[in-house]
């Protein structure tokens, strides 16, 4: 334990590329690019879907088959196309990101009250203004659980990204791993938990601050068990 | 095909025998403690926030730390490997066991009593076979994502097909690192109409009612 402090402690390990602020960093713009780019793919979609109610099937057939693809096997794949490197771990990511997203999308969507939407038809409303107005602010809440499902699973797979070359924390763990080097493993183990714990509260707290004004203190059903949440590592 | 087979067959075998190994004591032992935390729930209500939290943050730690953190611990082994690997089941299948006993409608409940059953007998004869199709929908979850996680518990020496997945990576024999991936899926498939199946024979009451 005292070498995980001394470690902590060491100047050196807070400078340069291998330096905890450049790591994180590297953490961060992975993860947050490959959210952006699988939100980017998949609100739209399963905004469509949802709204259209066409397509359901594929959706949660892409869903169950994401879950069934482990994160580490995502990062492996693509390695002969893209190489090893930056790209191929983003790729990865991407792909892990896209059906947890999704999904959610789809059954914020499907849990949006059929009378609402038909009183805004009533009102004369087009059907963007229904999406917009009525159906997106209804479903809000399940949408950002989905990023934070996402997220959070992005956060985690982007530390086995260092298995395949690529930088971010998780090199500490490779690295240590490799030169039998205990106090940078477990330095880096601890980084890492921090890191994902971090995002999940703070998309726990958007998505709490989400909920529409006029649906607050009425009790939402917590969701169905079903539909459990997916892994922690992502699908793996 | 066969030339394949020849070279990595008995590799890819033992593989999957190992990967099954690692699967069922996780979700065994996990099973066990899931069950045993769910009726500490069912019986004191207040432990269900505390519980909930503990197994919900060991939820969120990535596998690749939780592996690494118990290495000091717990070396690189066996157990290492299931510690992280049980951690990960136990709020899948709290989850589930507790909804699927909160779900039992009360005036089936309020009839075992009726019926002077005990507590226990309540909690054997009725609320558990009624929680049973949502206990299977947390053992596949649990099950089909620990197949997926004993690939990572390559890094500390285990992993079944991991392991041959990432020999495969490092020798660049990438049918080696397909065959073991595909072998994984195939696996995680085969696992969950297992669960399917052996929910369905649990609860021929539901089957009855189906094709009535």
């Amino acid at each position: 334990m005292n070498g995980v402090v001394a470690w902590f402690l060491d100047p050196a390990n807070w400078t340069g590329t291998s330096g905890i602020p450049n790591r994180t960093i590297e953490h961060l713009q992975l993860s947050a690019l490959a959210i952006l780019i699988a939100a980017l793919i998949a609100i739209p979609i399963g905004l469509l879907i949802g709204h259209t109610g066409r397509g359901a099937v594929a959706t949660v057939a892409i869903g169950n088959l994401g879950r069934a693809i482990p994160s580490y096997a995502l990062l492996v794949i693509f390695v002969p196309i893209l190489h090893i490197g930056f790209t191929n771990a983003l790729a990865a990511l991407v792909f892990l990101a896209i059906p947890p997203i999704l999904i959610n999308t789809y059954a914020g969507m499907r849990g949006v009250d059929r009378d609402m939407v038909e009183a805004g038809r009533g009102m004369g409303m087009t059907e963007l203004q229904l999406l917009r107005r009525v159906e997106l602010p209804l479903a809000l809440p399940v949408v950002i659980a989905g990023l934070r499902v996402a997220a959070v699973a992005v956060v985690a797979t982007a530390t086995l990204a260092a298995l395949v070359g690529g930088g971010a924390l998780g090199r500490y763990i490779v690295d240590g791993f490799a030169l039998r080097d205990t106090p940078q493993l477990v330095a880096g183990a601890i980084l890492v938990a921090l890191l994902a714990v971090a995002t999940e509260r703070a998309f726990s707290l958007v998505e709490r601050l989400a909920i529409s004004p006029g649906q607050r203190g009425t009790r939402r059903g917590s969701s169905p068990a079903g539909l459990a949440p997916p892994s922690p590592q992502g699908w793996v | 095909m066969i030339g394949f087979l020849q070279r990595y067959g008995s590799e890819l075998a033992d593989g999957l025998v190992n990967h099954v190994v690692l699967t069922a004591i996780a979700v065994g032992v996990g099973f066990a403690l899931a069950l045993v935390l769910t009726l500490l729930i069912v019986r004191w209500r207040r432990l269900e926030t505390p519980i909930v939290a503990v197994t919900g943050t060991l939820y969120t730690i990535p596998s690749l730390a939780l592996f690494a953190l118990l290495v000091p611990i717990t070396g690189l082994s066996l157990t290492s490997a299931e510690i992280g690997l049980v951690s990960y089941t136990l709020l899948i299948l709290v989850r589930n066991m507790l909804a699927g006993l909160d779900g039992v409608p009360a005036d089936i409940v309020e009839a075992a009593d009726g019926m002077g059953q005990t507590r226990f007998q309540r909690l054997i004869r009725v609320e558990l076979p009624l929680a049973v199709p949502l206990i299977i929908a947390g053992l596949r979850i649990a099950t089909v994502t620990t197949i997926g996680l004993v690939m990572v518990t390559a890094v500390i020496g285990e992993g079944g097909l991991g392991q041959v997945l990432l020999r495969g990576f490092n020798l660049q024999h990438w049918d080696l690192v397909y065959g073991a991936l595909v072998m994984m899926i195939l696996l995680a498939i085969a696992a969950d109409l297992l669960l399917v199946g052996t929910g369905r024979l649990l609860t021929p009451w539901q089957r009855r009612t189906a094709t009535r």
